[in-house]
């Protein structure tokens, strides 16, 4: 053991600071499988102090950490960096106050997502960002990509329900921004904090906005012959005024897995599948709903499927929310895209996508939150197959640039992370990245947090072919 | 007397910062105190019109000096609108000042602030450079959340260029209802209760009242929606709160009176607040001790405007704030500029730094 560890592993309790490379193995990757990095060491502190003590040894050391929750980052955001540190907060686990009259809960960076919506549902509370990955998914990851969920357009992402933030920044200093207040006075420090993406601190703790539980839900799945006049629907729902909780399309693919995975159930010969979900006062959905229904049925669906109960709807989302894992049924290994196009020009980007994975031959299934424009193509491949992954990769890539083409973005809820680092120079110029640069390094001038991460390592290779990682290429990373 | 630039692109935008050692952006100084230092003004009045509105997108981008009003206007054609109830729309608030000052108004309460509205910005920092930060769909995780941050920071780290919105499709009917509580406290209890009810009310406001005024000051809610829906739904919150539901003009004209802040006093200093449901009794009694003050708490007790009778009360305000732990910005009179408890973390020079590195804007404590 170097002396850098022995003196970390003389500040953290036995049992706490894994060094062995069998217990190091757990954290070598992240929800994007295709790489791997190992750490030095991993610690894993049980309070706020300990995380401040870790973040200070690392400072005075010069040692590189990444924060890691439950490591479900789909862009390798909590992927380790060779020659730093993990430091693994799961056990920073409590949810540190509940108040329903002020409805907010101020919770620990470890607490999984769903525990904040089950421990409020007591109060007819819930929080609402729901990631697909929120039964496992930690909320100081969602603060760090400020991720979304099915429920975007009308509530927003996660920066949308931070109130307030306790943390240790990079630097050492403890700040506290915010609050219990849902309005906030002076610049929005926890709006710039949100998203940072593991490079500015450690979130210790956060207080959230919870909202009430709508009273009431409709969720109409309709099935369409085509990707198109799905996209037309969801047109329609817009164009009338309505404001549904969430609209989701499932193309033909995903629904062949998530019937495989779930035995989800869908009316036959449909190449897409729309759900879309009315929420609030049962007043309003019971007029919304008429809207809504007429809308759908004028939209020519195979078959439209409302709801009748509580369990049929949560059968309706157990075949959504089982989509990305489900494909794995279909395919040994797949890539998630999270790209956004205007949403007026997602059937444009549905074709597009399609062309583009015929022409190279690779399937691809789309899963997308229709209402947002946020498109998550699910690229299949083996790994074992000779240059399939770079194939995939070079599919994804090209996928993302069409993204930013339409006017769109290269990623709408998971982050730059890893993967997405060397397309950041097509959404943004020189200047750009460079102000970003200046801002990562105010919060972090010896770059110790998270290093490696978002920024492109040559601003030249933007637009070019994948290739191998560079990362890769210096025997730093490796893949599976 | 200091220089005034009035760039009309925002090309001349960029030169004018790089041609000042020391300037702030102004658009229609409807909130005058925020600009009240020493330094040139850059008047962005020049920088108008909306570039780009797609309802189905539920998106617009604007430049900075585009009036509300005619953001509104066009936003209204189209049957949607910034459900944050942007304030001070008929005094001739730009969307850049508004961003600037981090001001929503009593809309706030249902589907969040101005910032849960910002996508992108065009900006330019200390450094000259015209830049983009966020992105202009609905939906976008790319690069650090500048546009948020600019949200309040009184153009202190950059001067806004050009804005883009998320919107929301206006609800096709709405009603102003007036519950009735005799003490500050029953009010209280209502917000609370109304906030956490089943009817996802779309403001909870408390109204203004003048010191030593006699009247109940009561609860003002506001729903919107479907118009059968909310008949059914006003029935059940009279039988838990009696009230009145107020005509279509006397809504008008209370809406449009707390949007325009005409309550309050004209010169004596007028404050913004940042509070939570648990600090309304406490910061009402705050402001009941204080003579002559009035306050609208808004935003299910989130939120509260306080104006002064004179200026010398502007040290008992703050005195009071910093006893409560509450933070407030002064948005006119001659009052400092920032009231109540206040953090000044290292990383705030240091980002001011990175965004500003010769201080060309006025440091945020000015």
């Amino acid at each position: 053991m170097s002396a850098v560890l022995q003196r970390l592993a003389a500040i953290m309790p036995p049992g706490r600071f894994l060094e062995r490379p069998e217990h190091l193995a757990a954290y070598e990757s992240d929800g994007l499988t295709a790489f791997r990095a190992r750490p030095l060491a991993v610690a894993i502190p049980e309070t706020a102090e300990e995380v401040i003590a870790l973040v200070r040894f690392c400072r005075a050391e010069r040692l590189p950490f990444v924060a890691r929750g439950s490591g479900t980052s789909l862009s390798g955001g909590s992927l380790p960096v060779a020659g730093g540190i993990v430091i693994a907060l799961n056990r920073l686990n409590r949810i540190l106050k509940l108040d329903p009259a002020q409805r907010i809960a101020v919770v620990e960076p470890g607490v999984v997502n769903l525990d904040v919506s089950q421990a409020a549902a007591a109060h007819g509370l819930h929080y609402a960002p729901d990631p697909s990955s929120q039964s496992i998914c930690t909320i100081g990851g969602n603060v760090a990509f400020n991720s979304g969920g099915a429920h975007c357009l009308k509530y927003g992402m996660t920066s949308n329900h931070v109130l307030g933030i306790k943390a240790v920044l990079a630097t050492g200093e403890v700040v506290e921004w915010g609050g219990s207040s849902r309005e906030t006075v002076g610049p929005d420090w926890c709006g710039l904090f949100t998203g940072n993406e593991g490079l500015f601190g450690i979130a210790l703790e956060i207080t959230l906005q919870l909202l009430p539980r709508a009273e009431c839900f409709h969720t109409v799945l309709a099935g369409y012959r085509t990707l198109e006049q799905a996209g037309d629907a969801v047109a329609a729902v817009i164009a009338s005024g309505l404001l549904p909780g969430a609209m989701e399309i499932m193309d033909a693919l995903a629904l062949e897995a998530a019937v495989a995975a779930v035995h989800a159930d869908y009316p036959p010969g449909c190449e897409a599948v729309l759900i879309v979900e009315l929420e609030g006062p049962r007043e309003v959905v019971a007029a919304d709903r008429e809207r809504l229904d007429e809308i759908i049925a004028a939209s020519q669906p195979v078959e439209a499927r409302p709801a009748r109960d509580a369990e049929e709807r949560v059968a309706i989302w157990k075949g959504r929310k089982s989509a990305f894992s489900a494909v794995g049924r279909l395919s040994p290994d797949f890539i998630v895209q999270d790209g956004v196009v205007p949403r007026r020009r997602l059937g444009e980007a549905l074709r597009r996508i399609g062309e583009m994975a015929r022409e190279a031959g690779i399937r691809v299934a789309n899963v997308f939150h229709a209402g947002d424009g946020n498109l998550h193509p699910l690229i299949l491949f083996n790994g074992r197959e000779a240059g399939a992954l770079q194939r995939a990769e070079a599919l994804a890539g090209r996928i993302l640039e069409m993204c930013v083409e339409m006017g769109g973005s290269i990623t709408g809820e998971h982050g730059i992370g890893m993967e997405k680092r060397d397309y950041l120079s097509a959404m943004f110029s020189a200047d750009e990245i460079d102000c970003m640069r200046r801002i990562r390094s105010a919060f972090d001038p010896l770059g110790i947090a998270n290093p490696g991460k978002m920024f492109p390592t040559s601003e030249a290779s933007a637009l070019q072919h994948h290739g191998l990682h560079p990362l890769e290429k210096a025997g730093l990373i490796s893949r599976e | 007397m200091n220089a005034v630039f009035a760039p009309a692109s925002f090309e001349e935008l960029a030169d004018a910062v790089r041609s000042a050692p020391r300037l702030l952006a102004v658009g229609a100084e409807t909130k005058p105190r925020l600009s009240c230092v020493d330094a040139a003004k850059l008047a962005i009045a020049g920088l108008r019109g909306i570039s780009e509105y797609d309802p189905s997108e539920f998106t617009f981008t604007a430049a900075a000096g585009t009036p509300l009003r005619e953001i509104a206007a066009a936003l209204a054609e189209r049957g949607q609108y910034l459900p944050f109830d942007p304030m001070l729309l008929d005094a001739g608030a730009t969307l850049g000042g508004t961003v600037a000052a981090g001001l929503s108004g009593p809309g706030r309460f249902r589907f969040g602030g101005l910032r849960d509205f910002i996508l992108g910005v065009r900006f330019v920092d200390g450094a000259g450079r015209l830049m983009r930060m966020g992105g202009r769909v609905v939906k976008n995780a790319a690069g650090f959340d500048l546009p948020k941050f600019f949200v309040g920071s009184l153009g202190r780290f950059g001067v806004l260029a050009e804005i883009t919105f998320k919107v929301f499709p206006r609800p096709p009917f709405a009603l102003t209802l007036r519950l009735a509580a005799k003490t500050l406290d029953a009010s209280a209890r209502i917000l609370a209760n109304a906030a956490t009810s089943r009817f996802e009310f779309d403001a909870l406001d408390i109204a203004p009242c003048a010191h030593g005024e006699s009247s109940e000051p009561g609860v003002i809610a506001r729903l919107a929606g479907p118009a059968a829906a909310l008949n059914a739904i006003t029935r059940e919150v009279f039988a838990l709160w009696p009230g009145e539901v107020l005509s279509d003009d006397a809504a008008e004209l209370l809406w449009t009176d707390l949007r325009e802040l005409r309550w309050t006093h004209p010169e004596t200093p007028l404050v913004k607040i940042a509070l939570s449901p648990s600090a309304v009794v406490p910061l009402g009694q705050a402001v009941q001790s204080i003579e002559g003050a009035r306050w609208h708490l808004s935003a299910g007790g989130n939120l509260a405007f306080i104006s002064l009778a004179s200026t010398a009360q502007a040290s008992d305000l703050d005195e009071r704030l910093r006893t409560l732990s509450l933070s407030g910005v002064t948005l006119r009179g001659d009052a400092p500029l920032w009231l109540g408890a206040r953090a000044r973390p290292a990383i705030a020079a240091a980002v001011k730094q990175a965004l500003d590195p010769t201080n060309r804007f006025p440091s945020i404590d000015d």
